[in-house]
């Protein structure tokens, strides 16, 4: 990987071409390769969440397109709603209605860059590793708001101030999760991190970081049981109400996105990411990622939506405590262990 | 010009003019969200120092929490982003003078070639030495910030309490 890429530099450089060119030129494709996996994972997982929860209610769910079983809806949808007609009401305010989409958006794009597929299939493994997916997922939240207050309609305002809510106080506990884990590495690189669980899944001395962990991402995701911020039956879709058409399709991107984030760094710090016998890393990888997702879609069809008030309870008076006493046993045994 | 005064001079053109943006706009929301813009484009001004951890902080605690936070008391208080601000006040004055007193201050310090920053640390090293440096040489400031910050927290809850005893 890092010989082909020289390679391909020194090329460049023999022609005499500035070093500037094949740089771009490597961004794009990083970036056109990242938007691709987006798209096509994004578009398998609609699928598969719609004939999970067919299947948990006793349907078959979609099953006409594309032959076997409906695979192709997803495509179908997608070519739907970029040919829908572009709406922006009235009195929305017109410059952030258009902008927050792509924030949206771009805070889940730039969460790829610290997902480690596999020993050499990372975009970049930074130094601040999981501290970059911590904050770059903070601006989620900023765009939610911008959507929400420029549609200019009470329902979306709600929505967006009960997301503003459930993030910030959901954001503490999942931080505070992922100390253990980065303590025990000492450091906060995601190659680092995985290359520390050859041994043992940090699943297992990390038990209750864990499931802290996957509690606060799935707040974090906006789903159910915490998904107060698009209550349908109170809120009709809370903050993206007025959204349609593509930039409808743009948050739903960004929503199932940020799911595969989430797990893939679940399966990053806990499951050991790429090891495991016979098959290739990068599918290893894929086949956890994956797993963590059907549980987070199997909890959505299972369990009922939480009240705003129980919601905050569990956060801060359950979740952060415990995350804390993860924190502090994990420090004694580090200190104790020498 | 390398890549590097490329990026820097975009990013700065983009920090500053959502900065702009902050104090001209006339809708209280638009400068809020200006804000997170400039905090976001001088937390890219870090990176392009090497101080990866300090622009994670930045969007991780100006981004994610402050701008937030003030986006929120702003579409609390009933109506406050249908008025529009005034934009110039009756300090003009007092604040061209200061803003002209750093200035100088600024352009002075540049032609005298004065070294306010050390030498910068091999990046991979950055954050671990951040970490050490912070609990054991400055210790004593560090525990201070968080007292400080302990007392504001006690603070806003002893006001808020108070708040609700008299509903």
């Amino acid at each position: 990987m890092e010989k082909a890429l020289e390679r391909f530099y020194s090329v460049f450089a023999e022609w005499g071409v500035p070093s500037i060119v094949p740089q771009l030129i490597v961004m794009l494709v990083v970036v056109s390769v990242v938007i691709l996996f987006i798209s096509v994972s994004v578009m398998f997982m609609i699928w598969w969440e719609r004939k999970i929860s067919a299947h948990i209610q006793v349907r078959y769910g979609p099953m006409r397109v594309g032959g076997w079983h409906g695979w192709a809806q997803s495509i179908a949808d997608g070519i739907k709603l970029l040919l829908k007609e572009d709406i922006i009401p009235a009195g929305a305010d017109k410059l952030v209605f258009a902008l927050a989409p792509m924030v949206v958006f771009a805070a889940a794009l730039a969460a790829y860059v610290i997902i480690p597929f596999g020993p050499n299939l990372i975009v970049r493994d930074l130094n601040i590793g999981v501290l970059f997916y911590i904050s770059i997922s903070s601006l989620t939240v900023v765009g939610i708001i911008m959507a929400g207050w420029s549609s200019n309609n009470k329902y979306s305002v709600l929505g967006a101030l009960r997301s503003a809510a459930q993030a910030v106080s959901y954001e503490v506990p999942l931080v505070v999760s992922v100390l253990g884990v980065i303590m025990t590495v000492g450091s906060l690189s995601m190659i680092q991190i995985v290359e520390a669980q050859k041994r043992i899944w940090f699943v297992i001395p990390q038990f209750f970081g864990f499931l802290i962990y996957l509690t606060a991402a799935i707040a974090e995701c906006n789903r159910l049981p915490f998904d107060i911020p698009e209550a349908e039956s109170e809120l009709v879709a809370g903050f993206h109400v007025e959204y349609s058409g593509m930039r409808f399709a743009i948050f739903f991107l960004a929503e199932y996105a940020n799911m595969f984030t989430v797990s893939a760094i679940a399966t990053a710090l806990f499951l050991g990411g790429w090891h495991g016998p016979l098959l290739p890393p990068w599918l290893w990888f894929l086949i956890k990622t994956y797993c963590i997702i059907f549980v987070m879609m199997w909890l959505r069809w299972t369990l009922a939506r939480l009240r705003v008030d129980q919601l905050m309870n569990l956060g801060w008076k359950v979740l952060l405590p415990l995350a804390f006493l993860n924190m502090g046993i994990t420090g004694l045994i580090l200190v104790i262990h020498g | 010009m390398t890549v590097t005064q490329a990026v820097f001079f975009l990013l700065a053109a983009f920090t500053l003019g959502a900065a702009l943006l902050v104090v001209l706009a006339t809708n209280i929301v638009h400068c809020a969200i200006a804000l997170v813009f400039t905090f976001f484009g001088v937390a890219a001004l870090y990176v392009l120092l090497d101080a990866e951890f300090l622009a994670a902080v930045q969007v991780l605690l100006y981004v994610g929490g402050i701008t937030i936070l003030l986006l929120f008391a702003i579409m609390l208080t009933s109506r406050i982003s249908a008025r529009g601000v005034k934009i110039m006040n009756e300090q003009a004055g007092i604040s061209a003078l200061v803003v002209f007193a750093i200035l100088a201050l600024m352009v002075f310090a540049n032609l005298k070639g004065l070294v306010l920053a050390a030498a910068p640390l091999p990046a991979s090293y950055a954050t671990a030495s951040l970490g050490r440096l912070l609990l054991t040489t400055y210790v004593l400031p560090f525990e201070v910030v968080s007292i400080l910050l302990l007392a504001a927290m006690v603070g806003a809850i002893i006001l808020a309490k108070r708040e609700r005893e008299k509903d």
